[in-house]
């Protein structure tokens, strides 16, 4: 097994380690996020690439105000698309996270006390950690059997 | 390969239900056995479709508890899980018993107990279905149709309000069906008054959390005469199954849903017709946005151009092509394991005269059931023998 063949997919800080937005770079030049066992494609893994180190556009977004158990009310969701550069002739690199808080909390409370950023289709957000998205536990999926921290997203100025 | 006859169908109310996910199988199964003249131990194959009873209720082994309480041991039993696809998964497998001459036999029955969660705990349950990196944030099927809502509007040039019309729509078809959760009309502006709970999306634009159960009893064309007279069965002609990404971010083009796509191109080609031969429909209307998504990727109508059909009123009752005459899950509900079981349980009431009040002209129709936002699809295409 390689040292990248764990799901582990974003964040970093139970380990100590710096937080790190990981995605999957591929033998065909695709990229994915998160990484997958192949590419769209099939071709085998080959590394990794930091999202931190990109901006992305809006591509939509979303309020919701019916969040279920663990999740900050309301929550302001965006699908974004990474700018990868010229030189990337793979399909699209996106991700789905929570658009920012103004304060840049990221305790992951329910109450919903940060004002969130606005968005609007098209804007440039950049990624910022939190340590917590989700309080992990508090809804059906097993506290253990995933990671709670990783990026939001928040406009760039 | 042997063509596969629908003999028997039945659905018990939709709504909120005393009953447990066992005794609304039960209610459900025991109705379609009778409907085609046929006792339990005459089974063969008996199918369960089920997203979730561990889940909600603490209930498993559905299947094997349905075949004791309906005497069909020793039949070959399966629970059919395919998130809210499971019905037309469901469908799926009970062709494929039949189609491989592995059953001559076979009952199909899908039910979900839920309404005893809160929408809270049930949103959860079924957001769960989704991948580590989208769970954490919290994202619900609901959060998903709002963002695709979103781009849609703007990429079409839709207005806000034709999403609203489609829940007009199904409300009013759903009053004329017995086994609807709801039966009552609504109008524009209480639809687009109602809260927000996705934006753009509000409260109108969803479907609720249902109890309820479908069943269907499938068995070789060449001997359906031997249960039911030719213009009491209906033919499953065309069926096809498929896979979309399981992260949703991940598609090329959010607003296509790939397995519709798919599926119903499988489903055409087995049929030997077209999306233009396709007299009604019953679509996985769970968010009103997806009615326009699969009844483009269906091939209705061209991409961006379904909300259209809409507001000219071509998908109502009495136009071209009915969408969701039972009311669709707007309107009839949505207990997730029973709702593709429910769609070709309407679509075997239209092409086989028995539609009632409903009644459409129809000698064709289509059922496409969604699993997860486009997961997992299932396009199934009834014929009728009148």
């Amino acid at each position: 097994m390689s040292d990248h063949d764990e799901t582990r997919t974003d964040g970093g800080g139970e380990t100590g380690m710096e937080p790190t937005f990981e995605a999957a770079e591929y033998a065909d030049g695709s990229v994915t996020y998160p990484p997958h066992t192949v590419s769209p494609n099939g071709a085998d893994r080959t590394g990794s690439i930091d999202l931190r180190e990109y901006e992305a556009r809006v591509v939509t977004w979303t309020t919701s105000t019916a969040t279920p158990p663990g999740v900050r009310e309301p929550n302001t969701l965006a699908i974004v698309e990474f700018e990868m550069g010229d030189g990337y002739d793979g399909p699209p690199v996106r991700a789905l996270g929570q658009v920012a808080d103004r304060d840049g909390s990221g305790d992951g409370s329910e109450d919903g006390d940060g004002e969130q950023f606005g968005v609007e289709i098209g804007d440039r957000v950049e990624p910022v950690y939190a340590d917590e998205i989700r309080e992990p536990g508090a809804g059906i999926r097993e506290p253990d059997s995933q990671e709670w921290d990783g990026f939001r997203f928040r406009p760039v100025e | 390969m042997e063509r596969v006859a629908i003999i028997g169908a039945s659905m018990t109310r939709f709504g909120q239900r005393d009953a447990w996910v066992r005794e609304l199988l039960a209610e459900a199964g025991a109705a379609a056995l009778d409907d085609a003249g046929v006792d339990g131990d005459d089974l063969d194959h008996l199918y369960v479709s089920n997203m979730a009873s561990g889940e909600f209720e603490g209930q498993t082994g559905v299947s094997n508890a349905l075949a004791h309480d309906l005497a069909a041991t020793p039949a070959y039993t399966a629970r059919i899980d395919q998130t809210s696809a499971s019905g037309g998964a469901g469908v799926y497998n009970a062709w494929q018993s039949v189609a491989s001459g592995a059953s001559d036999l076979t009952l199909l029955v899908g039910g979900e107990k839920m309404t005893h969660r809160s929408t809270s705990e049930a949103t959860d349950v079924i957001a769960s279905l989704t991948h580590p990196v989208e769970y954490k944030h919290g994202v619900t099927l609901p959060s998903f149709a709002g963002m695709t809502a979103r781009l849609y509007l703007d990429e079409y040039d839709a207005p806000r309000e034709s999403l609203g019309k489609v829940a007009v729509k199904n409300h009013r078809n759903g009053v004329d069906n017995p086994h609807a959760q709801f039966r009552k009309e609504v109008d524009l502006d209480t639809v687009l008054d109602s809260p927000i709970v996705a934006d753009p999306l509000r409260l109108y634009d969803f479907c609720p959390i249902t109890d309820g159960s479908a069943a269907l009893v499938l068995c070789p064309e060449s001997v359906a005469e031997q249960y039911v007279p030719a213009d009491e069965y209906a033919v499953i002609s065309g069926i096809g199954g498929a896979t979309d990404t399981h992260v949703v971010h991940e598609r090329v083009d959010p607003t296509t849903m790939g397995g519709v796509v798919d599926s119903s191109e499988t489903a055409y080609e087995m049929a030997g017709i077209g999306p233009d031969d396709v007299d009604v429909a019953e679509l996985h209307d769970m968010f009103t946005i997806l009615e326009f998504l699969q009844s483009e990727d269906l091939g209705f109508f061209e991409k961006g151009e379904g909300w259209k059909a809409v507001e000219e009123g071509v998908t109502d009752r009495d136009g071209d092509l009915p969408i969701n005459t039972s009311g669709g899950l707007k309107s009839k509900g949505h207990p997730l394991g029973a709702s593709g079981v429910a769609q070709v349980y309407e679509i075997f009431e239209q092409v086989t005269g028995d539609a009632g009040a409903r009644q459409v002209e129809a000698d064709t129709g289509l059922a496409c059931n969604v699993g997860g936002f486009g997961n997992c699809v299932t396009t199934a295409i009834l014929e009728g023998n009148q």
